[in-house]
Order: structure tokens, then C-alpha cells, then sequence
């Protein structure tokens, strides 16, 4: 039953099982939370997930080997500049709104 | 002492026991990033996640992407998550409910996701996938500043617009309510 786990470590299968799992946690955060801090906190947790993915195909795929690890770290750099500009939004409807809560902001319905 | 070439009566390797402790971090921290009620203490769960993370990155043979995942997103922006958390605290405290309406048919979608990808990974054949390889780092610095000069520069402007950006938008209006 154990033989399954045998070499877990060097399978690209692990990764990407483990990349899409980390994925669909993240989608769900962002479907189903109402603070805004904690749907952007699921954003972040899915372009995890996606460089996950890309590390593993890069661990595995010879051609790929250093492109993917830069394309990693160009992706990390891309998710600092939108949790930056995000966070910044988040406040600046706070400030207008008093509340983080996604599901009171209804100006646009109105 | 030396340790045994595989574990005792379970009869993997040690890599793999290591693997298997950092993947469930990974998952039960992002569980509860997800699910906790306590919204700093999603942000203190995010950092674990960050953290064991970082761990897999240098079992998939990328230390240097270990080391940036340690620095900006430990070190940068969780920090930054935690600051906009306790800015945008409520004075009646966390919210009693938690999640939206639409939480349940949310929690099926993302099993549904999560079922599919697993499936797809499992059944396709990955065709030039080999052994796993380590990122020499050197030849990783080689490639970014020969290869990769123009996406590596245009980042640099990416994250200076940014930054400028959320000052903009985050500053306080002069002569505003507050």
C-alpha cells in the first residue's frame, strides 16, 4: 500500500498533484471569504501554486532548467507589485466604506 | 550514528518523509489560511504555508527561487498582509460570519478543480520529464542577465510603478473626513 509513497519526492506527478491542490484551496478562499484582505490572501496562496508548478516543471524538464527559475522569480516580483497595489485598494475603500467586508460593498448596485 | 538507508517498518527514504511532512504543512496551513475565523491568524497560517513552501522549492532542486520565496514573501509581503490586516480591523472585532453564501457550492467547485487536475496529472504522460535536476546557480544568473535582460528590466519598472501607485492610491485625501 505504502509503495505508492516510494521516491514521492522525485515524481513530477507529487509536485503537480500537490500544485493543483494548492490551487483549488486558493480558488475556494477567494470564492467563499468576505474580508477582501483574506480573498487577496487566497490570490496569493493560488500564484503560489502556479510557481509551484512551474519550479516542478522545471526540476524535471531539462530544457527548462534555469528559464523556469527565472520565470519563478519574475512571477514572485509580479506578486509583490499586486499584493502591493491591492492591499493599497483595500484601504482606500476602507477608508471610504469602514468595512473590509466584500459583500457591503453595493455602491455599484445602487 | 549513521541513519538507516530507508525508514524503518514504513520502508521509504528520508527525502520522501521529508516531502510528505513539508506537503502537509503546505496544505493544512493553506487550509486554515482559508478556513480560520481569526483573520491575523490567517495572516500568521500564510506565513507557515510561505514557509514549508520554500521547503519544497529546494526539494525540486531551486534554491535560489527558496531563498526569494523566504525573502519577499515571508519577508516582504506578509508583513505587508499583516499591516493592511490590523489597518482594516473593525473596532467589534472579526467579523461572526466568516463566509459567504455561496461558501458550499465554492467548496465543491474547488474539490471539483482539485479532483480534475489531480486526474489530468495522473494520467498524462509528461514526455521529456527526467530525473530531477539541481538549478546551478551560476548558470541561473548567466541566463537571467543574458536571456531574460528585457523581462528582468521590465519588472524593475513593474515594481517602481507599483509602489508608486499604492502610495497614490493609499494616501490620505488632503482635507479629507479623516
Amino acid at each position: 500500500m505504502l509503495s505508492v509513497l516510494d521516491n514521492i519526492s522525485l515524481s513530477l506527478d507529487a509536485y503537480l498533484v500537490l500544485a493543483g491542490l494548492l490551487f483549488a484551496i486558493g480558488s475556494f478562499g477567494f470564492l467563499a471569504r468576505r474580508n477582501a484582505i483574506s480573498m487577496l490572501m487566497s490570490i496569493e496562496l493560488m500564484l503560489n501554486a502556479v510557481n509551484l508548478s512551474i519550479i516542478a516543471f522545471g526540476a524535471f524538464t531539462i530544457s527548462l532548467r534555469e528559464s523556469a527559475s527565472v520565470i519563478a522569480l519574475i512571477v514572485i516580483a509580479a506578486a509583490a507589485a499586486e499584493a502591493t497595489v491591492g492591499l493599497a485598494i483595500v484601504i482606500a475603500i476602507y477608508r471610504n466604506r469602514k468595512t473590509p467586508l466584500v459583500d457591503e460593498y453595493d455602491a455599484m448596485r445602487q | 550514528m549513521t541513519l538507516p538507508e530507508t525508514i524503518p517498518l514504513l520502508g521509504f527514504g528520508w527525502d520522501d518523509l521529508l516531502f510528505m511532512i513539508l506537503a502537509g504543512i503546505m496544505i493544512g496551513s493553506a487550509l486554515l489560511v482559508v478556513t480560520m475565523k481569526d483573520i491575523i491568524r490567517c495572516g500568521l497560517a500564510m506565513i507557515v504555508c510561505f514557509a514549508a513552501l520554500a521547503g519544497l522549492y529546494v526539494f525540486a532542486g531551486a534554491p535560489l527561487v527558496a531563498a526569494a520565496q523566504v525573502l519577499v514573501y515571508i519577508g516582504a509581503i506578509s508583513v505587508l498582509v499583516l499591516f493592511a490586516i490590523m489597518l482594516t480591523q473593525t473596532k467589534a472585532g472579526p467579523a461572526s460570519l466568516v463566509f459567504q453564501t455561496q461558501a458550499f457550492p465554492a467548496a465543491i467547485a474547488a474539490a471539483v478543480l482539485a479532483l480534475l487536475i489531480a486526474v489530468t496529472v495522473a494520467s498524462t504522460d509528461w514526455p521529456e520529464a527526467g530525473a530531477r535536476i539541481w538549478t546551478d546557480t551560476t548558470k541561473l544568473a548567466q541566463t537571467l542577465f543574458a536571456d531574460f535582460t528585457l523581462p528582468f528590466e521590465v519588472v524593475s519598472v513593474l515594481l517602481l510603478a507599483a509602489v508608486v501607485g499604492a502610495v497614490y492610491i493609499a494616501k490620505r485625501e488632503p482635507g479629507g473626513s479623516d
